[in-house]
């Protein structure tokens, strides 16, 4: 080729000098242009959260999200704080001797984002339409005679029958919370998100700038007016430091950690278990675990259908499984995990090892026995493996292989975690679609009570749970719990219930643990929490 | 050439006709829920079923799809099943990282990339020749993922030259803009460039050993004149065929580089959506994809016409 074996002419060279010459100067171009880059503002906290915020309605969904989002705008009657002591929030209230009546008088000062005052008939509305969602909250909607409005600023709840646990369910710390909306927005339908941000919470939404998937920003609420107690877990004055707190998106965790080192965002909620090494050894970064109660991973099987609609075949695979096993895969560092018995949550008010026998380590022997007694003919047990979730796809490989020591087959499903959720609703045998078990993990105040954790919920295929036990002792468990005024009753029903659960094998707690924040040391008054709160915060300059 | 166009504009419909009839079926032929994404984990299965009503998921498919379709051709997107945010808006939001994600690499590539080509064909079996096509193969071979990491280790963490991460309108400042697309630009430039300089460089070999070459040479005109005015010209075809292909890939979503440099782009859009069953966003996304493919091969076809005389469209 005649053309190849020339050499290289003047205007050819320069047509390579061109080419390297249009990189190099966009290159310098670009750096250069960085120095003219807004400055970052001081009072703007950045923060990554576990998820994206989607629905913004806290009533309509569990989303823990949707809670945090809830937090942020709106704001709860009463609340918890880190004593689990119940503490007055945007009311006081006073109990009649009968216990029938609990008057609650609203603190001065409550205003809507929209200007407009807290009344009772916000309050009346906005449990109304809880009640309706939340388990705990249509447990309370039955107890209740009537909520009437007694001038601008008492709310009065009339019982029918004594219920212990009035002020525990409004001051209920995680999904579904309570939340105080305005009238108007608490009449939407409990199955359609309202259609407005407007609380009274300590800060404002902003809406325009709301890209799902990408960003939520809230601005200071400046009309709110702090409770003077210091700030303790959702109770206390919600002080409100910063101007703007943006929640950003970040789908990599790899890019979470350098925009955290590198002072782009300031807190990051969840960074996973092998990265955290990094950021403890960075003295510029604090983590630290906020949310004490943890949270629990557990295993649910369907009881509608063979082979767990056997209770020995049910207590065959509690004997089979192990928590150490499920921890050390989902977790691995022995400081973030805890083998726990209890199924309301270790170093609670309720915290019992009651029925746990065969709750936490193997007994694979035990497990054959049973099988055996039971009969058990083979039947696959379908289990359904969400493998894009990092902290759900462990768990099923780990009880699989367990199940199968004990002699079970297993038929290991993989899939994703949203076309799980879809098929967990379906009653139907695993040949049309069903299941037998799967596993998922709860924030430790949604379990730490026979109340909120649904998975000790026995109301059977029509009002029951994902799973379906159809036990009515537990549901009579449950009410006597609720009924109880005394909180030693309130532990002895609970320590029944969980025998109970264990012995029917309602579900596999299969441990505990817990998952520190990282972030910046600029930041001080990081709070801890049920939920992660960004009132308390001071930025550095 | 115009009764071309508008004949071409014509076929598109029946396309973007089938391929809303074939993504809203396989959407509902897919597993999954999104009443059960918005209710969340504690969910009762009468909760579901009532969110599922409410959201009109309970309707006959043929019912949804008229729906969906009548509301379509009025320019309603619809709005979001899980966040109840218009999808028109979503999308529009997306668009400017994207497209300038696609812009500045794309043109990027092209000042890269074609040189690089003509000068390997031009200097075939020598050093330099082995280097572009070495550079090719790494760009081909190293996951965009490790790149991006590599250079947000080296400019944005150990040099601060540039941010890690995130995305600002150029109407916010060329400046911010410029330093937050710069990396993404280079790590997905570098596969663009692999592709862009074999494709020239294959397509100027060929030419360079057609006959009318060799008269230009055997008229005494400069290697350069004959590379840019006679070569590079003829094999303009299938490089901006690639091109055009490329960038429609680009516009219809590139997750990767818009995971690890947190660009709020297209292909997140689609990735969460599709993750949610967030059935209206998927449906318009799609729908967008296709008429960019649509319209970057009828810029193709145009194209043709003006890179080589001989073609004629009747």
């Amino acid at each position: 080729m005649r053309i190849s074996s020339s050499s290289p002419g003047k205007s050819s060279l320069g047509l390579l000098r061109r080419s390297l010459l249009s990189m190099t100067a966009l290159g310098v171009a670009t750096i250069g242009l960085g120095a003219l880059a807004q400055p970052v503002e001081a009072q703007t906290l950045r923060a990554v959260k576990h998820s994206d915020l989607r629905v913004l309605d806290p009533i309509i969904t569990t989303a823990y999200m949707s809670r945090n989002h809830g937090y942020m705008v709106f704001d709860t009657l009463v609340a918890l704080d880190a004593n689990f002591e119940i503490q007055p929030q945007m009311a006081d209230w006073e109990i009649s001797d009968d216990g029938m009546t609990y008057r609650f008088t609203l603190r001065e000062g409550l205003m809507f984002h929209d200007g407009e005052p807290v009344r009772p008939a916000d309050v009346i509305a906005s449990i109304r339409r809880w009640g309706e969602r939340d388990g705990m909250g249509q447990v309370l909607m039955t107890y209740i005679d009537s909520m009437e409005g007694d001038g601008d600023d008492v709310v009065v709840i009339n019982l029918s029958q004594p219920y212990g646990l009035v002020l525990d369910s409004l001051a209920k710390p995680s999904s579904n919370v309570p939340f105080i909306m305005p009238e108007r927005l608490a009449e939407t339908p409990s199955t359609e998100a309202i259609p407005e941000q407007i609380g009274s919470g300590p800060f404002r939404f902003v809406q325009d700038e709301f890209q799902p998937g990408v960003q939520a920003v809230y601005l200071k609420n400046e009309d709110y007016v702090p409770r003077d107690e210091p700030s303790s877990w959702a109770a206390g004055g919600k002080v409100v430091n910063v101007d703007r707190v943006e929640w950003v998106t970040m789908a990599d965790d790899q890019t979470a950690l350098s925009a955290l080192m590198a002072g782009e965002i300031d807190y990051w909620e969840q960074p996973p278990a092998d990265l955290l090494p990094i950021l403890e050894g960075n003295p510029e970064m604090e983590v630290r675990n906020l949310n004490e109660l943890g949270y629990q991973t557990i295993g649910r099987m369907n009881f509608l259908h063979p082979p767990f609609d056997n209770k020995l075949i049910r207590q065959a695979a509690l004997a089979a499984l192990n928590q150490q096993d499920v921890l050390d895969a989902m977790i691995g560092n022995p400081d973030l995990y805890n083998v726990c018995a209890s199924m309301f949550i270790c170093g609670t008010p309720l915290e019992s090892d009651a029925g746990a026998e065969f709750g936490t380590e193997s007994h694979l022997d035990r497990a054959r026995e049973l099988l055996e007694e039971a009969g058990y003919d083979g039947t696959p047990v379908v289990i359904m493996h969400p493998t894009d979730v990092v902290t759900l796809r462990t768990q099923p490989v780990v009880a699989t292989q367990l199940l199968r020591d004990a002699g079970f087959e297993v038929d290991l499903q993989a899939t994703d975690w949203q076309t799980l959720v879809g098929r967990r609703a379906s009653q139907a045998p695993t040949d049309e679609g069903g299941w037998n078990m799967f596993f998922t993990n709860w924030v430790g105040a949604d379990v730490f009570n026979p109340l909120v954790n649904n998975m000790v919920n026995g109301r059977g295929a029509e009002g029951g749970w994902f799973g379906w036990p159809d036990i009515p002792r537990a549901e009579e468990l449950r009410t006597a719990y609720a009924e109880a005024t005394d909180p030693e009753q309130q532990v002895a029903y609970a320590r029944e219930l969980q025998e109970l659960a264990y012995d029917e094998v309602m579900y596999v707690p299969l441990g505990e643990y817990i998952v520190p924040s990282a972030w910046s040391t600029n930041l001080d008054g990081v709070l801890d929490g049920p939920a992660p709160f960004f009132w308390n915060i001071t930025k550095a300059e | 050439m115009l009764g071309y166009i508008v004949q071409r504009i014509l076929a598109a419909i029946p396309v973007m006709g089938f391929v809303a009839l074939f993504v809203f079926l396989l959407l509902r032929l897919t597993p999954g829920d999104p009443a059960a994404i918005i209710a969340g984990d504690a969910a009762t299965p009468a909760q579901l079923a009532a969110i599922r009503e409410r959201l009109g998921l309970t309707d006959p498919i043929h019912v949804q799809f008229i729906n969906w379709i009548t509301d379509l051709l009025r320019g309603d997107f619809g709005v979001s099943i899980i966040s109840g945010t218009p999808v028109i808006n979503m999308i529009g939001s997306r668009l400017e990282p994207t497209i300038s994600l696609a812009l500045t690499t794309i043109t990027l590539s092209i000042i890269i990339a074609v040189p690089l080509g003509v000068i390997a064909a031009w200097k075939q079996g020598t050093i330099i020749d082995r280097l572009v096509m070495a550079i090719s193969v790494v760009g081909f071979s190293v996951p965009i993922f490790v790149i991006g990491y590599v250079m947000i280790q080296i400019f944005a963490m150990q040099l601060g030259w540039f941010p890690v991460q995130g995305f600002r309108s150029i109407t916010e400042g060329l400046g911010p803009f410029a330093q937050r697309i710069f990396l993404p630009t280079i790590s997905l430039t570098l596969l663009y460039i692999a592709l862009i300089a074999r494709i020239t460089r294959t397509s100027m070999l060929e030419i360079l050993n057609e006959d009318y070459v060799r008269t230009a040479h055997a008229k005494g005109l400069t290697d350069t004149r004959v590379l840019m005015r006679h070569a590079l010209r003829n094999c303009a075809v299938p490089i901006v065929t690639v091109i055009g292909i490329g960038f429609a890939l680009i516009i219809s979503g590139v997750v990767v580089t818009e995971s690890v440099f947190n660009l709020p782009g297209i292909g997140r859009l689609t990735v969460d959506a599709v993750l949610a069953r967030d059935y209206p966003v998927i449906q318009a996304v799609i729908l967008l994809a296709s008429l960019v493919y649509v319209v970057v091969n009828l810029l193709i076809d145009i194209a043709y016409v003006f890179l080589d005389p001989r073609i004629r469209y009747q």
